[in-house]
Protein backbone atom coordinates (compact mmCIF):
# COMPACT_ATOMS: atom_id res chain seq x y z
CA UNK A 1 0.00 0.00 0.00
CA UNK A 2 1.10 3.29 -0.66
CA UNK A 3 2.27 5.76 1.98
CA UNK A 4 -0.77 8.11 0.68
CA UNK A 5 -3.34 5.36 0.81
CA UNK A 6 -2.18 4.14 4.10
CA UNK A 7 -2.72 8.01 5.42
CA UNK A 8 -6.03 8.19 4.06
CA UNK A 9 -7.53 4.97 5.71
CA UNK A 10 -6.35 6.52 8.80
CA UNK A 11 -7.30 9.66 8.68
CA UNK A 12 -10.88 8.62 7.32
CA UNK A 13 -11.19 6.16 10.74
CA UNK A 14 -9.98 8.87 12.78
CA UNK A 15 -12.93 11.56 11.36
CA UNK A 16 -15.24 8.49 11.15
CA UNK A 17 -14.88 7.58 14.44
CA UNK A 18 -14.68 11.28 16.23
CA UNK A 19 -17.50 12.06 14.52
CA UNK A 20 -19.61 9.29 16.19
CA UNK A 21 -18.05 10.55 19.28
CA UNK A 22 -19.63 13.97 18.83
CA UNK A 23 -23.24 12.32 19.05
CA UNK A 24 -22.23 9.97 21.41
CA UNK A 25 -20.74 11.29 24.30
CA UNK A 26 -22.62 12.41 27.06
CA UNK A 27 -20.57 15.63 27.86
CA UNK A 28 -21.11 18.47 25.57
CA UNK A 29 -17.71 19.73 25.87
CA UNK A 30 -16.30 16.67 24.94
CA UNK A 31 -18.31 16.74 21.93
CA UNK A 32 -17.08 19.59 21.08
CA UNK A 33 -13.56 18.57 21.42
CA UNK A 34 -14.19 15.51 19.00
CA UNK A 35 -15.74 17.72 16.82
CA UNK A 36 -12.24 19.45 16.53
CA UNK A 37 -10.80 15.97 16.37
CA UNK A 38 -12.87 15.52 13.25
CA UNK A 39 -11.96 18.98 11.68
CA UNK A 40 -8.46 17.98 11.89
CA UNK A 41 -8.66 14.85 10.37
CA UNK A 42 -10.48 16.57 7.26
CA UNK A 43 -7.73 19.36 7.19
CA UNK A 44 -5.28 16.20 6.66
CA UNK A 45 -7.50 15.03 3.80
CA UNK A 46 -7.40 18.40 2.30
CA UNK A 47 -3.18 18.13 2.49
CA UNK A 48 -3.51 14.38 1.37
CA UNK A 49 -5.39 16.61 -2.13
CA UNK A 50 -2.92 19.17 -2.08
CA UNK A 51 -4.91 21.90 -1.05
CA UNK A 52 -3.09 23.42 1.12
CA UNK A 53 -4.81 26.68 1.41
CA UNK A 54 -7.98 24.79 2.05
CA UNK A 55 -6.54 22.93 4.60
CA UNK A 56 -4.93 25.36 6.99
CA UNK A 57 -8.31 27.87 5.94
CA UNK A 58 -10.16 25.15 7.54
CA UNK A 59 -8.00 24.23 10.84
CA UNK A 60 -7.70 28.36 11.52
CA UNK A 61 -11.48 29.29 10.66
CA UNK A 62 -13.35 25.82 11.90
CA UNK A 63 -10.69 24.37 14.37
CA UNK A 64 -9.49 27.45 15.63
CA UNK A 65 -12.36 30.57 15.53
CA UNK A 66 -15.56 28.39 15.61
CA UNK A 67 -15.02 25.95 17.56
CA UNK A 68 -13.38 27.98 20.41
CA UNK A 69 -16.39 30.08 20.39
CA UNK A 70 -18.46 26.68 20.97
CA UNK A 71 -16.25 25.92 23.92
CA UNK A 72 -16.86 29.46 25.07
CA UNK A 73 -20.50 29.11 25.22
CA UNK A 74 -20.40 25.52 26.24
CA UNK A 75 -18.04 25.72 29.10
CA UNK A 76 -20.00 28.77 30.63
CA UNK A 77 -23.75 26.64 30.61
CA UNK A 78 -21.87 24.42 32.54
CA UNK A 79 -24.57 21.38 30.97
CA UNK A 80 -24.26 17.93 32.31
CA UNK A 81 -26.73 15.34 32.67
CA UNK A 82 -28.97 16.09 35.83
CA UNK A 83 -29.42 19.92 34.94
CA UNK A 84 -30.36 18.93 30.86
CA UNK A 85 -34.18 18.28 31.36
CA UNK A 86 -35.02 15.01 29.58
CA UNK A 87 -36.73 15.24 25.79
CA UNK A 88 -39.92 14.04 25.20
CA UNK A 89 -39.84 11.33 22.46
CA UNK A 90 -42.00 12.71 20.18
CA UNK A 91 -38.93 15.31 19.89
CA UNK A 92 -36.75 12.24 19.74
CA UNK A 93 -38.39 10.59 17.35
CA UNK A 94 -38.80 14.03 15.48
CA UNK A 95 -34.42 14.03 15.91
CA UNK A 96 -34.04 10.50 14.59
CA UNK A 97 -36.44 11.53 11.23
CA UNK A 98 -35.04 14.91 10.15
CA UNK A 99 -31.31 13.27 10.60
CA UNK A 100 -32.46 9.84 8.65
CA UNK A 101 -33.69 12.17 5.91
CA UNK A 102 -30.37 14.03 6.08
CA UNK A 103 -28.10 11.14 5.67
CA UNK A 104 -30.48 9.82 2.60
CA UNK A 105 -29.69 12.80 0.91
CA UNK A 106 -26.00 12.57 1.08
CA UNK A 107 -26.29 9.15 0.19
CA UNK A 108 -28.06 9.53 -2.81
CA UNK A 109 -25.70 12.67 -4.25
CA UNK A 110 -22.58 11.09 -3.00
CA UNK A 111 -23.10 7.44 -4.54
CA UNK A 112 -23.18 8.49 -8.36
CA UNK A 113 -20.82 10.16 -7.74
CA UNK A 114 -17.47 8.07 -7.88
CA UNK A 115 -16.09 9.45 -10.61
CA UNK A 116 -15.40 13.02 -9.71
CA UNK A 117 -14.06 12.07 -6.20
CA UNK A 118 -11.77 9.92 -8.11
CA UNK A 119 -10.52 12.57 -10.02
CA UNK A 120 -9.45 14.57 -6.89
CA UNK A 121 -6.42 12.79 -6.33
CA UNK A 122 -3.02 14.91 -5.05
CA UNK A 123 -1.76 15.61 -7.95
CA UNK A 124 -3.22 18.81 -8.61
CA UNK A 125 -2.17 22.38 -7.83
CA UNK A 126 -5.82 23.40 -8.01
CA UNK A 127 -5.82 24.02 -3.77
CA UNK A 128 -2.54 26.57 -3.84
CA UNK A 129 -3.02 29.74 -2.85
CA UNK A 130 -1.90 31.53 -6.09
CA UNK A 131 -4.70 28.99 -8.40
CA UNK A 132 -7.29 29.30 -5.44
CA UNK A 133 -6.62 32.95 -5.67
CA UNK A 134 -6.34 34.01 -9.46
CA UNK A 135 -9.91 31.82 -9.75
CA UNK A 136 -11.77 33.46 -6.47
CA UNK A 137 -11.00 37.45 -8.21
CA UNK A 138 -11.69 36.86 -11.74
CA UNK A 139 -14.25 33.95 -12.50
CA UNK A 140 -15.55 33.88 -9.20
CA UNK A 141 -15.85 37.47 -8.20
CA UNK A 142 -19.34 38.33 -8.16
CA UNK A 143 -20.18 35.12 -5.88
CA UNK A 144 -17.40 35.74 -3.70
CA UNK A 145 -18.29 39.97 -3.34
CA UNK A 146 -21.62 38.82 -2.65
CA UNK A 147 -21.28 36.32 -0.08
CA UNK A 148 -18.86 38.76 2.27
CA UNK A 149 -21.49 41.52 2.01
CA UNK A 150 -23.71 38.51 3.25
CA UNK A 151 -21.32 38.01 5.74
CA UNK A 152 -20.90 41.69 6.76
CA UNK A 153 -25.15 41.88 7.46
CA UNK A 154 -24.71 38.83 9.17
CA UNK A 155 -22.44 40.20 11.00
CA UNK A 156 -24.62 43.96 11.88
CA UNK A 157 -27.30 42.01 12.42
CA UNK A 158 -25.76 39.84 15.25
CA UNK A 159 -24.69 43.19 17.03
CA UNK A 160 -28.37 45.14 16.23
CA UNK A 161 -29.67 41.54 18.33
CA UNK A 162 -26.85 41.73 20.62
CA UNK A 163 -27.31 44.92 21.82
CA UNK A 164 -29.24 46.12 24.88
CA UNK A 165 -32.55 48.18 24.06
CA UNK A 166 -31.96 51.13 26.47
CA UNK A 167 -35.16 51.19 28.49
CA UNK A 168 -34.02 54.89 30.06
CA UNK A 169 -32.32 56.97 27.55
CA UNK A 170 -28.83 58.10 28.66
CA UNK A 171 -28.15 61.30 30.17
CA UNK B 1 1.55 11.98 -4.09
CA UNK B 2 4.90 12.90 -5.17
CA UNK B 3 4.69 15.12 -2.24
CA UNK B 4 4.72 12.45 0.34
CA UNK B 5 6.55 9.91 -1.04
CA UNK B 6 9.97 10.57 0.70
CA UNK B 7 13.07 8.75 1.00
CA UNK B 8 14.95 7.54 3.78
CA UNK B 9 17.86 10.17 3.78
CA UNK B 10 15.92 12.67 3.70
CA UNK B 11 13.45 11.62 6.55
CA UNK B 12 16.46 11.07 8.22
CA UNK B 13 17.83 14.42 7.51
CA UNK B 14 14.65 16.15 8.52
CA UNK B 15 14.41 13.98 11.80
CA UNK B 16 17.76 15.12 13.00
CA UNK B 17 16.65 18.70 12.22
CA UNK B 18 13.39 18.77 14.15
CA UNK B 19 15.43 16.70 17.17
CA UNK B 20 17.70 19.43 16.57
CA UNK B 21 15.89 22.68 16.69
CA UNK B 22 13.15 21.17 19.43
CA UNK B 23 16.36 20.58 21.71
CA UNK B 24 17.77 23.87 21.12
CA UNK B 25 14.66 25.67 21.19
CA UNK B 26 13.97 23.92 24.90
CA UNK B 27 17.83 25.11 25.84
CA UNK B 28 17.29 28.57 25.01
CA UNK B 29 13.71 28.41 26.75
CA UNK B 30 15.50 27.62 29.73
CA UNK B 31 18.16 29.64 29.95
CA UNK B 32 15.60 32.45 28.96
CA UNK B 33 13.69 31.81 32.42
CA UNK B 34 17.62 32.57 34.19
CA UNK B 35 17.81 35.50 31.76
CA UNK B 36 14.40 36.89 32.89
CA UNK B 37 15.12 36.49 36.26
CA UNK B 38 18.64 37.98 36.05
CA UNK B 39 17.43 41.16 34.06
CA UNK B 40 14.70 41.26 36.59
CA UNK B 41 17.02 41.91 39.77
CA UNK B 42 19.28 43.99 37.75
CA UNK B 43 16.45 46.28 36.90
CA UNK B 44 15.07 46.40 40.20
CA UNK B 45 19.02 46.64 41.57
CA UNK B 46 19.31 42.83 42.96
CA UNK B 47 21.85 39.66 42.65
CA UNK B 48 19.33 37.56 40.95
CA UNK B 49 19.74 33.90 41.00
CA UNK B 50 23.50 33.52 41.97
CA UNK B 51 24.09 30.16 44.31
CA UNK B 52 23.68 27.53 41.65
CA UNK B 53 26.99 26.64 39.66
CA UNK B 54 28.88 30.21 38.81
CA UNK B 55 26.88 33.15 38.43
CA UNK B 56 23.87 30.75 39.18
CA UNK B 57 24.07 29.21 35.69
CA UNK B 58 22.49 26.04 36.56
CA UNK B 59 19.47 27.39 37.80
CA UNK B 60 17.41 26.53 35.27
CA UNK B 61 18.38 22.57 36.05
CA UNK B 62 17.85 23.22 39.47
CA UNK B 63 14.29 24.42 38.92
CA UNK B 64 13.42 21.91 36.12
CA UNK B 65 14.54 19.33 38.89
CA UNK B 66 12.77 20.60 41.57
CA UNK B 67 9.53 20.42 39.36
CA UNK B 68 9.80 16.70 38.08
CA UNK B 69 10.30 15.97 41.81
CA UNK B 70 7.25 17.68 43.37
CA UNK B 71 4.11 15.70 43.87
CA UNK B 72 2.14 15.56 41.35
CA UNK B 73 -1.63 16.34 42.23
CA UNK B 74 -5.03 15.58 40.04
CA UNK B 75 -8.07 17.26 41.85
CA UNK B 76 -10.43 14.75 42.71
CA UNK B 77 -13.04 16.77 40.64
CA UNK B 78 -11.37 17.46 37.85
CA UNK B 79 -11.91 16.06 34.10
CA UNK B 80 -8.70 13.56 34.69
CA UNK B 81 -7.99 12.82 30.64
CA UNK B 82 -9.01 16.78 29.84
CA UNK B 83 -6.42 17.94 32.92
CA UNK B 84 -3.48 16.00 31.31
CA UNK B 85 -4.42 16.82 27.99
CA UNK B 86 -4.14 20.69 28.59
CA UNK B 87 -0.30 21.23 29.64
CA UNK B 88 0.79 18.77 26.66
CA UNK B 89 -0.97 20.97 23.81
CA UNK B 90 -0.04 23.93 25.26
CA UNK B 91 3.73 22.71 24.58
CA UNK B 92 2.98 20.71 21.45
CA UNK B 93 1.37 23.82 19.92
CA UNK B 94 4.19 26.10 20.90
CA UNK B 95 6.35 23.58 19.56
CA UNK B 96 4.84 23.29 16.38
CA UNK B 97 5.25 27.03 14.97
CA UNK B 98 9.30 26.11 14.40
CA UNK B 99 8.78 23.67 11.50
CA UNK B 100 8.37 26.35 8.78
CA UNK B 101 10.96 28.74 10.44
CA UNK B 102 13.89 29.13 8.06
CA UNK B 103 16.98 28.75 10.66
CA UNK B 104 19.71 29.63 8.21
CA UNK B 105 20.76 29.21 4.28
CA UNK B 106 21.25 25.83 2.65
CA UNK B 107 24.29 24.01 4.09
CA UNK B 108 26.73 21.43 2.69
CA UNK B 109 27.05 18.25 4.69
CA UNK B 110 28.80 15.15 2.82
CA UNK B 111 28.20 16.90 -0.22
CA UNK B 112 24.71 17.03 0.41
CA UNK B 113 22.24 20.04 0.03
CA UNK B 114 20.99 20.52 3.32
CA UNK B 115 18.05 23.12 3.88
CA UNK B 116 18.14 24.89 7.50
CA UNK B 117 13.91 24.36 7.44
CA UNK B 118 11.80 21.84 8.26
CA UNK B 119 9.09 22.12 5.67
CA UNK B 120 8.95 24.76 2.89
CA UNK B 121 5.17 24.78 2.57
CA UNK B 122 4.02 27.45 0.13
CA UNK B 123 1.44 28.37 2.83
CA UNK B 124 4.35 28.87 5.60
CA UNK B 125 2.71 32.07 7.28
CA UNK B 126 -0.75 30.62 7.29
CA UNK B 127 0.90 27.80 9.08
CA UNK B 128 1.87 30.17 11.75
CA UNK B 129 -1.91 31.07 12.18
CA UNK B 130 -3.34 27.38 12.16
CA UNK B 131 -1.18 26.17 15.07
CA UNK B 132 -1.41 29.31 17.03
CA UNK B 133 -5.07 29.72 16.89
CA UNK B 134 -4.78 26.08 18.09
CA UNK B 135 -2.70 27.39 21.18
CA UNK B 136 -6.35 28.37 22.65
CA UNK B 137 -6.60 25.02 23.38
CA UNK B 138 -4.42 24.08 25.79
CA UNK B 139 -5.06 27.07 28.61
CA UNK B 140 -8.72 26.40 27.88
CA UNK B 141 -9.07 23.12 28.56
CA UNK B 142 -7.00 22.97 31.01
CA UNK B 143 -8.52 26.02 32.42
CA UNK B 144 -12.20 23.85 32.10
CA UNK B 145 -11.21 20.75 33.02
CA UNK B 146 -9.54 21.88 36.75
CA UNK B 147 -13.14 22.34 37.70
CA UNK B 148 -12.68 25.41 39.15
CA UNK B 149 -14.47 29.22 39.03
CA UNK B 150 -10.92 31.16 38.68
CA UNK B 151 -9.27 28.30 36.34
CA UNK B 152 -12.17 28.87 34.47
CA UNK B 153 -12.72 32.74 34.23
CA UNK B 154 -8.82 32.75 33.65
CA UNK B 155 -9.15 30.32 30.21
CA UNK B 156 -11.69 32.16 29.06
CA UNK B 157 -9.99 35.66 29.36
CA UNK B 158 -6.97 33.84 27.67
CA UNK B 159 -9.02 32.61 24.63
CA UNK B 160 -10.84 35.82 24.01
CA UNK B 161 -7.66 38.02 24.25
CA UNK B 162 -6.26 35.18 21.75
CA UNK B 163 -8.99 35.85 19.36
CA UNK B 164 -9.48 39.46 19.14
CA UNK B 165 -5.59 39.74 18.72
CA UNK B 166 -5.28 37.38 16.17
CA UNK B 167 -7.49 39.87 14.06
CA UNK B 168 -5.19 42.73 14.33
CA UNK B 169 -2.15 40.17 13.73
CA UNK B 170 -3.60 38.53 10.81
CA UNK B 171 -4.33 42.67 9.05
CA UNK B 172 -1.18 43.76 9.94
CA UNK B 173 0.46 40.70 8.00
CA UNK B 174 -1.86 41.46 4.69
CA UNK B 175 -0.06 44.46 3.97
CA UNK B 176 3.23 42.90 4.46
CA UNK B 177 2.14 40.08 2.10
CA UNK B 178 1.32 42.50 -0.63
CA UNK B 179 4.57 43.67 -0.25
CA UNK B 180 6.37 40.28 -0.57
CA UNK B 181 3.80 38.52 -2.86
CA UNK B 182 4.64 35.10 -1.58
CA UNK B 183 3.60 33.44 1.82
CA UNK B 184 6.90 31.18 2.12
CA UNK B 185 9.30 32.22 4.60
CA UNK B 186 12.38 31.22 3.06
CA UNK B 187 11.38 33.35 0.02
CA UNK B 188 10.69 36.45 2.03
CA UNK B 189 14.03 36.38 3.53
CA UNK B 190 15.36 36.04 0.60
CA UNK B 191 13.87 39.10 -0.56
CA UNK B 192 14.64 40.64 2.49
CA UNK B 193 18.13 39.79 1.76
CA UNK B 194 18.64 41.50 -1.45
CA UNK B 195 16.07 44.47 -0.99
CA UNK B 196 15.93 45.70 2.37
CA UNK B 197 14.17 44.20 5.67
CA UNK B 198 10.47 44.34 5.68
CA UNK B 199 10.88 46.81 8.62
CA UNK B 200 11.87 49.81 6.84
CA UNK B 201 8.24 49.13 4.42
CA UNK B 202 6.53 48.34 7.46
CA UNK B 203 7.30 50.28 10.57
CA UNK B 204 3.55 50.76 11.53
CA UNK B 205 3.05 47.13 10.59
CA UNK B 206 5.75 45.74 12.64
CA UNK B 207 4.35 47.77 15.79
CA UNK B 208 1.00 45.97 15.41
CA UNK B 209 2.26 42.55 15.18
CA UNK B 210 4.86 42.96 17.63
CA UNK B 211 1.79 44.31 19.78
CA UNK B 212 -0.64 41.09 18.62
CA UNK B 213 2.62 39.05 19.58
CA UNK B 214 2.54 39.99 23.49
CA UNK B 215 -0.58 39.32 23.35
CA UNK B 216 -0.46 36.02 21.84
CA UNK B 217 2.03 35.42 24.26
CA UNK B 218 0.52 36.33 27.29
CA UNK B 219 3.23 38.13 28.59
CA UNK B 220 2.91 41.30 30.38
CA UNK B 221 1.11 44.04 29.35
CA UNK B 222 -1.07 41.32 28.36
CA UNK B 223 -0.95 38.61 30.66
CA UNK B 224 -4.22 38.70 32.27
CA UNK B 225 -5.06 35.25 32.15
CA UNK B 226 -2.92 34.39 35.12
CA UNK B 227 -3.71 38.01 36.62
CA UNK B 228 -2.98 36.86 40.23
CA UNK B 229 -4.15 39.47 42.34
CA UNK B 230 -7.53 38.69 40.11
CA UNK B 231 -7.62 35.10 39.73
CA UNK B 232 -5.06 33.56 42.14
CA UNK B 233 -2.55 31.99 39.77
CA UNK B 234 -4.77 31.90 36.85
CA UNK B 235 -5.39 29.09 34.56
CA UNK B 236 -2.68 26.75 36.20
CA UNK B 237 -3.98 27.44 38.98
CA UNK B 238 -4.74 23.82 39.81
CA UNK B 239 -1.60 22.36 38.45
CA UNK B 240 1.06 21.17 40.10
CA UNK B 241 4.99 19.54 39.50
CA UNK B 242 6.04 19.14 35.72
CA UNK B 243 2.66 19.92 34.65
CA UNK B 244 2.61 23.30 35.74
CA UNK B 245 6.05 22.91 34.19
CA UNK B 246 4.37 22.39 31.15
CA UNK B 247 2.37 25.34 31.44
CA UNK B 248 4.91 28.32 32.27
CA UNK B 249 7.81 26.61 29.57
CA UNK B 250 5.46 26.63 26.99
CA UNK B 251 5.28 30.52 27.50
CA UNK B 252 8.82 30.96 27.31
CA UNK B 253 8.96 28.48 24.31
CA UNK B 254 6.38 30.29 22.85
CA UNK B 255 8.54 33.63 23.19
CA UNK B 256 11.68 32.18 21.73
CA UNK B 257 9.64 31.31 18.63
CA UNK B 258 7.64 34.39 17.99
CA UNK B 259 10.78 36.22 18.36
CA UNK B 260 12.65 34.28 15.66
CA UNK B 261 8.81 34.84 13.45
CA UNK B 262 9.46 38.63 14.08
CA UNK B 263 13.19 38.81 13.25
CA UNK B 264 12.50 36.51 10.03
CA UNK B 265 9.02 38.52 8.73
CA UNK B 266 10.59 41.90 9.59
CA UNK B 267 14.48 41.92 10.31
CA UNK B 268 15.98 40.02 7.58
CA UNK B 269 15.49 36.31 9.34
CA UNK B 270 19.64 34.88 8.78
CA UNK B 271 20.46 37.89 6.32
CA UNK B 272 23.65 39.56 7.91
CA UNK B 273 23.30 43.31 7.87
CA UNK B 274 25.54 45.38 5.55
CA UNK B 275 27.28 42.25 4.50
CA UNK B 276 26.62 40.45 0.76
CA UNK B 277 26.37 37.16 1.70
CA UNK B 278 27.03 35.60 -1.86
CA UNK B 279 30.54 36.76 -1.87
CA UNK B 280 31.16 35.46 1.64
CA UNK B 281 30.01 32.26 0.41
CA UNK B 282 32.80 32.28 -1.60
CA UNK B 283 35.13 33.45 0.36
CA UNK B 284 34.75 31.72 3.67
CA UNK B 285 32.84 28.36 2.43
CA UNK B 286 29.10 27.66 2.56
CA UNK B 287 28.92 26.34 5.73
CA UNK B 288 30.49 28.93 7.47
CA UNK B 289 28.32 31.66 5.91
CA UNK B 290 25.64 30.02 7.52
CA UNK B 291 26.90 29.26 10.98
CA UNK B 292 27.39 33.51 10.47
CA UNK B 293 23.67 33.65 9.49
CA UNK B 294 22.18 31.39 12.45
CA UNK B 295 24.47 33.76 14.38
CA UNK B 296 22.64 36.41 12.97
CA UNK B 297 18.97 35.37 13.31
CA UNK B 298 20.24 34.18 16.72
CA UNK B 299 21.08 37.67 17.87
CA UNK B 300 17.91 39.45 16.89
CA UNK B 301 16.15 36.43 18.27
CA UNK B 302 18.01 37.66 21.44
CA UNK B 303 17.18 41.40 20.98
CA UNK B 304 13.29 40.60 21.38
CA UNK B 305 13.34 38.03 24.53
CA UNK B 306 15.41 41.21 25.86
CA UNK B 307 12.85 43.05 24.74
CA UNK B 308 10.12 41.01 25.98
CA UNK B 309 11.77 40.75 29.61
CA UNK B 310 12.37 44.32 29.30
CA UNK B 311 8.42 44.91 28.76
CA UNK B 312 7.69 42.76 31.44
CA UNK B 313 9.29 44.75 34.28
CA UNK B 314 8.68 47.98 33.19
CA UNK B 315 4.46 48.16 32.00
CA UNK B 316 2.16 47.23 34.28
CA UNK B 317 -0.64 45.08 33.58
CA UNK B 318 -3.96 46.35 31.45
CA UNK B 319 -7.37 46.13 32.65
CA UNK B 320 -9.50 43.65 31.03
CA UNK B 321 -11.86 46.69 29.38
CA UNK B 322 -8.44 48.57 28.42
CA UNK B 323 -7.53 45.20 26.59
CA UNK B 324 -10.51 44.88 24.76
CA UNK B 325 -10.42 48.65 23.56
CA UNK B 326 -7.06 48.19 22.60
CA UNK B 327 -7.85 45.12 20.35
CA UNK B 328 -10.77 46.20 18.74
CA UNK B 329 -10.95 49.73 18.78
CA UNK B 330 -7.76 51.03 18.00
CA UNK B 331 -5.47 48.25 16.57
CA UNK B 332 -7.82 46.61 14.08
CA UNK B 333 -8.55 49.95 12.36
CA UNK B 334 -4.87 51.22 12.33
CA UNK B 335 -3.95 47.72 10.71
CA UNK B 336 -7.06 48.12 8.20
CA UNK B 337 -5.69 51.87 7.03
CA UNK B 338 -2.05 50.36 7.05
CA UNK B 339 -3.46 47.37 4.69
CA UNK B 340 -5.55 50.42 2.94
CA UNK B 341 -2.41 52.66 2.23
CA UNK B 342 -0.14 49.71 1.28
CA UNK B 343 -2.49 48.59 -0.98
CA UNK B 344 -2.84 51.90 -2.41
CA UNK B 345 0.99 52.55 -2.91
CA UNK B 346 1.62 49.14 -3.98
CA UNK B 347 -0.45 49.43 -7.20
CA UNK B 348 0.32 53.14 -8.03
CA UNK B 349 4.00 52.34 -8.16
CA UNK B 350 2.99 49.19 -10.06
CA UNK B 351 1.13 51.19 -12.62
Amino acid sequence: MHITEILFWILTALALFSALMVVSSDNPVHSVLWLILVFMAITGHYILMNAQFLAIVNMIVYAGAIMVLFLFVIMFMNLNKDSEPQKSVWLRLAAVVSGGSLLLILVAALKDNGGYINSMKGEGSIGLIKNLGNTLFTEYVVPFEISSILFLSAMVGAVVLGKKESSTPAA
Amino acid sequence: MEMLAIDLSLGLEKLLLIGGIISFSLLVAMYTTYGERKIAAWMQDRRGPNRAGPFGLLQPAADGLKLFFKEEIIPLTSNRMLFVLGPALAMITAMLTSAVIPWGPTIEVFGRQVSLQIADVNIGILYIFGVVSMGVYGIMIGGWASNNKFSLMAAVRGASQIISYELAMGLSLIALLMLTGTLSLKSIVAQQMTGGWNIIYQPLGFLIFLICVFAECNRTPFDLPEAENELNFGYHQEYSSMKLGLYLFAEYVNMFISSAVVATLFFGGYDIPFVDEASLAANIGVNATAALGFAALFSKILFFLFLFIWVRWTIPRFRYDQLMDLGWKKLIPLALANMLITAVVVLWLNK
